[in-house]
């Protein structure tokens, strides 16, 4: 029957997306040097997707999104300091620790226009980064979180130096995560949400629990973003005040913005295309770079950043059937 | 502890004057413009170059100041801006942050990274002791001052000509239109308007909440706080928001230094659960 | 026999306005109802009321006989009481499939389900007969906001139909819908099952006439009078208000 097949269309994997995929992993053979900045930019995807979730799929914009990062980053800091330096715990811990606070704070996103959205997402995070200042002992205050040191991943392989092992944890942790991701977007559930965010009030007289849908994808994407802290946290070695604040949050949206909301795979690109970004502009004034940026994303916003992305999606989509 | 208070009075007026702008714009406008603060330091820099290298007296300065950052957000205003209008909220946020990034990289640039001091004249120090109060003699300035404007743009807002254009083109810019009323124009002005009380509340400012390039960023929850709390209907609503985050601010980081600004940030989250619209705003 | 649907001093104030006022109104099982009324006269709040996207200020609104005043709009979708919308509100980058299959998996139960992708028999042979009742089968892949208006309009009763009605409230089906195109979406809605009860909101007298077995007619948010058809186009009042300002604007 036609109608079943067209349906699981939808869902199929693109040729695209297994070159990509192939290539991510064969990055794993390069010759040591480059996998250090390979494994932030896994993570930086990673966080990037959990924004996607609820920005690009849900339609709830967010100016704190940190607050799950940095919470993921303190929990999987503090365990491998006080408890195991097992990562994967360390991981399981961060990501159950930023769901809770995302389905705690999920409450206070319902409701209200963009600006109190704006403004509640933006004040938790700061909350968090407030309670993280005043409790130095615990969390080291502005010196940051010292002393974190990891173990082997699995029992098996010692984290290196040049972050070949690194980036193979934060990309299978990114492919993991992505094929929930891949499975919530394409599920009745992620239709739902697609809904929700075109027009509310339409999707409630279809019968779906506009709430109960938010808030579930709410916690799902908070549990993403304490998973990127975790490993942002256990590949580098260093929590700091720093994870929680503004231009964190900011920094997310900008490479979601870049590589194009509402597609599995926005994050994924604009963590390359920003990192890649900001890799030439530290080329060229060190210093200054962030001004550059800045001028970058007042001129793809002013040149209609809806026409930009979905230009290279649709040329991706050709490519990829 | 009435010093404290007088303290916090002090530091609410001002914050009030440095956001009043984003009140009208983002308040009646429903534009989220994130850089609102850049305009302030914009005041705060210029007043910093006229004092040290032109030798220009500090009282001279205010009303440049404001007229800085009321000619950038002019500029600003009819190249950029008002293209923005129109646009998602999302685009809005985006295009704002772009402008913060620039303007403290920019300054940065310029100015060098360090703080700014702005030498007061002599008689606008010390501290004088006032109903049994040690008040501060700048502080002083400062409310009066920033107490009379806040009386004046709410008498221009709801008592001149430009004040009834202003609503009626914020209520419904086609009606406006329609009846002859230069939409655009009205909303040039009150955005310049705006960015220069900003400008005037960087200068002022400057002493107490110090200058230095990230400014914009750090203040950038404060302005917000004023407008969603103080709620989207007119001044008056911002003014008490103001008052109020001002005297929390002072007071908590004073008797709690080590949570203080995490209390302000708790209160702001819980007003805006419990009244969406800010607690002197009206749903719309 | 219980109404299908009820209302009981059913009130609205926005304010000082009273957008509706004290309508006591019974819709019965299997009913082919319309409601008219000039412009302004407070259909769209009294609908909105119904479906639970406004609070009622005082009154209740049961849905076979259970009060489902307090309930929230969806959960009144879920037992039963679907609406269309009037103007366009279909989500034009989605297709006709994915629409009508967001609508059957939230009637099966499915709707939170994340673990699998849309899809299934059961919701397949759901899709494939709404989908050939409404004569959208063969546009069912396409963006909805390239399909034809009378299309879209046909989409739109297709996905109510898809929730599974027992009240459904139609907000002016054939509004724009060019003249060739008309034919089909009255086709549509006399072919609506019998155990469907449906309340027609309407400006259009020749659609409400050919449809309705009753009428009521709402004026300044209040029910001025109800009736059969020829009781209403007789009624000096009705005719009063629809003479005596503009009838169809």
């Amino acid at each position: 029957m036609w109608v079943g097949q067209a349906l699981a269309r939808r869902a199929r994997w693109r040729w695209a997306e297994i070159v990509f995929w192939l290539a991510a992993f064969a990055a794993l053979f390069l010759p040591a040097g480059r996998h250090l900045i390979l494994n932030e930019i896994a993570i930086l995807a990673l966080f990037a997707l959990s924004l996607d979730l609820i920005l690009g799929y849900a339609g709830i914009i967010s100016l704190g999104h940190a607050a799950f990062l940095g919470l993921g980053a303190y929990a999987a800091g503090l365990l491998a300091k006080h408890v195991t330096d097992d990562p994967t715990v360390g991981l399981a811990l961060a990501t159950v620790a930023a769901a809770s606070l995302g389905f705690a704070t999920s409450f206070l996103v319902l409701r209200g226009s963009d600006l109190t959205r704006l403004m509640v997402t933006l004040g938790v995070a700061m909350l968090l980064g407030e309670l993280a200042n005043a409790l130095p002992d615990l969390t080291g205050g502005a010196d940051g979180l010292q002393g974190v040191t990891m173990g082997p991943l699995l029992g098996l392989f010692e984290f290196d130096l040049y972050g070949r092992v690194a980036y193979a944890y934060s990309l299978t942790t990114l492919f993991v995560l992505m094929l929930v991701a891949r499975a919530v977007v394409y599920s009745p559930f992620g239709l739902s949400l697609m809904a929700i965010r075109r027009n509310r009030l339409r999707a409630s007289a279809l019968g779906v629990p506009v709430h109960k849908r938010l808030i579930a994808v709410y916690t799902l994407a908070a549990a993403f973003a304490g998973a990127a802290g975790a490993l942002l946290a256990q590949t580098t070695a260093f929590v700091s005040l720093d994870f929680f604040e503004f231009h964190r949050s900011a920094d997310v949206l900008l490479v979601l913005i870049i590589g194009g909301a509402g597609w599995l795979y926005g994050g994924i690109l604009g963590a390359v295309l920003y990192e890649a970004l900001q890799d030439a502009l530290a080329a060229v004034t060190p210093e200054y770079w962030q001004f550059w940026i800045g001028l970058f994303l007042v001129a793809f916003v002013m040149l209609g950043r809806e026409r930009l992305t979905g230009g290279m999606r649709g040329l991706l989509a050709r490519f990829g059937r | 502890m009435a010093t404290i208070l007088f303290d916090g009075v002090a530091y609410g007026m001002l914050l009030f004057v440095l956001a009043c702008g984003l009140a009208v714009t983002l308040g009646l406008m429903n534009f989220v413009n994130l850089a609102h603060g850049a305009f302030a330091m914009a005041g705060g820099y210029a007043t910093v170059l006229l004092m040290d290298r032109g030798g220009v007296p500090f009282l001279a300065c205010l009303p440049a100041a404001f007229l800085v950052a009321a000619v950038l957000g002019l500029v600003l205003e009819r190249t950029l801006y008002r293209h923005m209008y129109r646009r998602s909220h999302l685009d809005q946020v985006l295009f704002s942050i772009g402008l913060v990034f620039m303007a403290v990289s920019g300054t940065t640039w310029a100015m060098g990274a360090s703080q700014q001091t702005i030498k007061l004249p002599a008689w606008l120090t010390g501290r004088v002791d006032m109903l049994g109060m040690h008040v501060g003699i700048y502080r002083a300035f400062i409310v009066i001052l920033c107490g009379l404007l806040a009386v004046g743009l709410q008498l221009g807002l709801t008592h001149t000509r430009f004040g009834s254009r202003l609503r009626a083109a914020v209520d419904d810019a086609r009606v406006a239109r329609g009846l002859g009323i230069p939409v655009g124009t009205v909303f040039a002005v009150t955005f310049a308007v705006g960015s220069g009380l900003a400008g005037l509340g960087g200068a002022l400012g400057s002493e107490i909440l110090g200058l230095d390039p990230n400014f914009p960023l750090r203040f950038m929850i404060y302005f917000l706080i004023v407008v969603a709390v103080g709620g989207t209907s007119g001044v008056v609503g911002p003014f008490i928001a103001s008052l109020l985050l001002g005297i929390a601010d002072v007071a908590g980081k004073y008797y709690i230094p080590a949570i203080g600004a995490f209390i302000v940030y708790l209160v702001m989250i819980a007003v805006l659960v419990l009244r969406p619209h800010g607690l002197f705003g009206r749903p719309r | 026999m219980t109404a299908a649907l009820e209302t009981r001093g059913l009130a609205k104030r926005f304010g000082g306005l009273v957008a509706t006022r004290d309508v006591s109104f019974t819709l019965e099982q299997g009913a082919r109802h319309a409601l008219i009324g000039p412009n302004g006269a407070g259909k769209t709040t009294f609908v909105n009321l119904l479906t639970g996207v406004l609070p009622a200020s005082a009154g209740r609104v049961l849905l076979a006989g259970e009060d489902v005043t307090s309930l929230s709009a969806e959960a009144r979708v879920r037992r039963g009481l679907v609406r269309t919308f009037q103007i366009n509100q279909l989500f034009g980058d989605l297709t006709p499939l994915e629409t009508l299959a967001l609508a059957i998996d939230e009637q099966l139960g499915l709707g939170g389900r994340w673990s699998h992708a849309v899809g299934g028999d059961a919701v397949v042979a759901e899709i494939t007969a709404v989908a050939e009742r409404f004569g959208l089968a063969d546009v069912l892949d396409s963006r909805t906001d390239t399909l034809p208006y009378g299309k879209q309009r046909l989409l739109e009763i297709a996905v109510a139909f898809a929730c599974k009605p027992k009240v459904l409230l139609l907000d002016e089906p054939a509004a724009g819908v060019p003249e060739a195109e008309r034919r089909d979406i009255l086709d549509a809605i006399a072919a609506l099952p019998v155990e469907v009860s449906v309340l027609l909101i309407e400006h259009d007298m020749d659609l409400v006439f050919s449809f309705a077995r009753r009428i009521s007619v709402l004026v300044d948010g209040a029910l001025l009078v109800e009736g059969e058809p020829e009781v209403i186009a007789a009624d000096p009042r009705v005719r009063a208000v629809y003479l005596g300002g503009n009838d169809h604007g």
